[in-house]
């Protein structure tokens, strides 16, 4: 059992970027150079105990891993059946949440391949921000692709950016969402290749970034499972994790993949509720196909077109998915189930007030689904049952989100008597 | 007339080849036949129709916001195949320029055999490899659909040879490494890009993005065996005002374009 931060099995990548009929590499000839290399340098820095070492050393002395894992006795008393819920608080990382595991690593590849630039798409702003701050840290110039549509539902997060010195690019194309941020910085990395690499932010997109981000996000499962070993003396009954794109879904998977009592749940965004067709609930309601470069799950009209996603939360709102996590939907070993915003913001509103911890909306649909899954439990076995949930970030971003959803503030933002 | 004939007809007469694209369904079904008929009549030789795709991303903001208008008006792959019927009618060769997805959806053999029952010559596939998906190259060889894939300045001769080793009718060679879109100035990497293609195979080889005049086709026909121009006429049905307009400008400089590539 491997549990330092960044070593050992974390690195380990598989061939070729196929998980089972997903994945893949649909690009543009113009990009594959780059991905090749990418790949390359990726399998040799994984090899490089030298590199292992760089990157364990920032995730503890800078990110603060390896991040706790809390046991949030009030909630599971009062809101989940009385199931035992083990949070990993991803949201006490430096920036906020999960994406800086990924983008401390990416970054570092970066530099070994001698680009001074780097580029990315962001949702809620969370991988913004994390690639913000790594290309501070590591003094590369740092161009970020963002929604209008976000920019505006996250303007906290886009003003951080600047703070950090990166130019926010906001973009008008599409639904001004994620989706369309890809596109554009797909467009830009096209344009651009030689001089700059595409920190990419989740488990989808074209090989080697599924496997790439996976295999950096692959630290949370390994710290939680032994983490919960120790507390409990037992594997969890079930892991739930909210699912976006996926990349801290499959970062708490990974180390549980071969646990087969151990169920893994993976939670969607409902937005509206998934019978109004506004929402963001990929896996549950879309077809395969192929979107940013890679084969997986999307919602998709009859021709093939992508149909916008829709959800509270920002960092959710994709009309994709990882390619891996629509292999472990057709092989059963993970379920995929939706979240609408309503469940979601009053899952946010319990862990606020039992816990003390204000949760990022997008783990928010993890809390919700874990309270779903300790009655579904507790009516299986009785009481006690052990839910490891991924808090994947803290909810500052979110503050404003919230406090309009629950009357705290009216619409232009005046708090109320 | 299947592309080959087109190009070798260009080389008969000492020249290189016009590829014209434009984006069917834009700005309706029926503008866009009429559109693409005046291009042909005016010297282009290989006609190009986009399938409307919402996620274009190796197109530039000109061709996006085409593509956006034919999708918002509802255009469906079943319009596009009713565009490359109305076009081959016309005695050119059509090939559809379309990404992966909707191809995909509507299920590579369907879409070859239907696209051959609608005259048309074959397909671009600015994002799909030879080496990334197999369901499309043995639909399209079944129904004699030229395949033509894209080669980049990026790209190991290796990959040219692969590339090349699965085009049929000819080579679409970028010229810079972006997307589509106009440029002021021909890359010098383009001539340096097709002297590497031509080493790999007999096939003529096609350059496009960023060819917006006749001075810019001129320069490219001095090396290459065709000259593709997508945005610049992109552009002409964006600033038109009406259907007729649109039809018009676009066959000015199509003519423009022709005499271009006459100028070698």
């Amino acid at each position: 059992m491997d549990t330092t931060p960044g070593g050992g099995h974390v690195l380990a990548a598989d061939r070729p970027g196929r998980f089972g009929p997903y994945g893949g590499r649909y690009v543009p000839e113009a990009l594959v150079a780059a991905l090749d290399e990418l790949d390359r340098e990726y399998a040799a820095a994984a090899q490089d105990p030298s590199f292992t070492a760089e990157l364990d050393h920032l995730l503890t002395t800078y990110s603060g891993r390896p991040t706790p894992l809390t046991e949030a006795a009030r909630f599971g008393a009062e809101a989940a059946h009385g199931a035992r819920i083990l949070l990993k608080r991803e949201d006490l990382n430096h920036t906020g949440s999960h994406k800086i595991n990924n983008v401390l690593g990416q970054a570092l590849l970066t530099k070994r391949i001698g680009k001074q630039r780097v580029i990315a798409e962001t949702g809620a702003g969370q991988h913004g921000v994390a690639t913000a701050t790594a290309a501070a840290l590591m003094g590369l110039e740092c161009v970020i692709y963002m929604g209008e549509e976000d920019t505006r539902r996250q303007a906290l997060n886009v003003a951080r950016m600047r703070l950090l010195g990166a130019t926010v690019i906001p973009v008008s194309t599409g639904s001004r969402t994620l989706k369309d941020a890809i596109n554009e910085a797909l467009r830009d990395w096209v344009t651009n290749v030689e001089t700059t690499n595409y920190v990419f932010g989740t488990v989808a997109g074209p090989h080697p970034f599924p496997t790439l981000v996976r295999d950096l996000q692959r630290i949370i499962g390994v710290e939680a499972r032994q983490q919960v070993l120790d507390l409990t003396g037992r594997l969890p009954d079930a892991v739930a994790a909210c699912v976006g794109g996926g990349s801290n879904a499959i970062g708490i998977f990974h180390a549980f993949l071969d646990d087969a009592d151990v169920a893994l749940y993976g939670f969607e965004a409902g937005g509206d509720g998934v019978a109004t067709g506004r929402h963001a609930a990929t896996i549950t309601a879309g077809s395969p196909g192929v979107l940013h470069g890679a084969r997986s799950y999307l919602l998709q009209d009859e021709m093939g077109q992508t149909i916008e996603s829709h959800s509270i939360s920002a960092g959710l709102d994709y009309p994709g998915v990882g390619p891996e996590h629509s292999w472990l939907k057709d092989t059963g070993r993970a379920a995929y189930e939706p979240v609408d915003d309503a469940e979601a913001m009053e899952a946010f509103r319990v862990l606020c007030r039992t816990e003390g911890i204000i949760p990022a909306i997008e783990s928010s649909h993890a809390l919700a689904g874990a309270r779903r899954l300790g009655e579904r439990l507790g009516k299986q076995h009785g009481p006690g049952a052990v839910i490891l949930v991924n808090l994947s970030g803290r909810g500052d971003k979110d503050v404003d989100t919230a406090a309009k959803w629950f009357g705290i503030m009216d619409e232009s933002g005046e708090v109320r008597a | 007339m299947t592309t080959s004939v087109a190009f070798e007809k260009a080389r008969a007469e000492g020249r290189a080849a016009l590829v014209g694209y434009l984006p069917a369904g834009y700005p309706s079904v029926d503008g866009s036949i009429t559109a693409l008929r005046a291009m042909v009549q005016a010297g282009v030789d290989v006609v190009e129709v986009g399938l409307p795709y919402s996620d274009p991303l190796i197109d530039g903001p000109v061709i996006q916001r085409a593509v956006d208008g034919a999708l918002r008006a509802g255009t469906t792959t079943t319009d596009v195949l009713r565009v490359v019927e109305a076009v081959a009618a016309t005695g050119a060769p059509a090939v559809v320029m379309s990404y992966w997805n909707p191809l995909g959806r509507y299920g590579a053999a369907a879409f070859a055999r239907d696209l051959a029952a609608a005259g048309g010559s074959g397909v671009i596939t600015p994002d799909l490899t030879p080496d990334a998906d197999d369901a499309w190259l043995p639909a399209a060889r079944e129904h004699g659909l030229d395949t033509v894939f894209l080669v980049a300045p990026s790209s190991t001769d290796e990959r040219i040879a692969m590339t090349t080793a699965s085009c049929r009718g000819f080579v679409y060679a970028t010229s810079v490494m972006g997307v589509t879109g106009t440029r002021d100035q021909v890359s010098d990497a383009a001539s340096v890009l097709v002297s590497r293609t031509r080493a790999t195979t007999e096939l003529p080889v096609a350059v496009g993005l960023g060819v917006s005049d006749a001075g810019q086709a001129a320069e490219i026909a001095a090396f290459a065996d065709g000259v593709v121009v997508g945005s610049a006429f992109v552009r002409r049905m964006l600033e038109a005002p009406d259907e007729p307009a649109g039809a018009a400008s676009v066959a000015e400089l199509a003519g423009e374009l022709a005499g271009g590539v006459r100028r070698r």
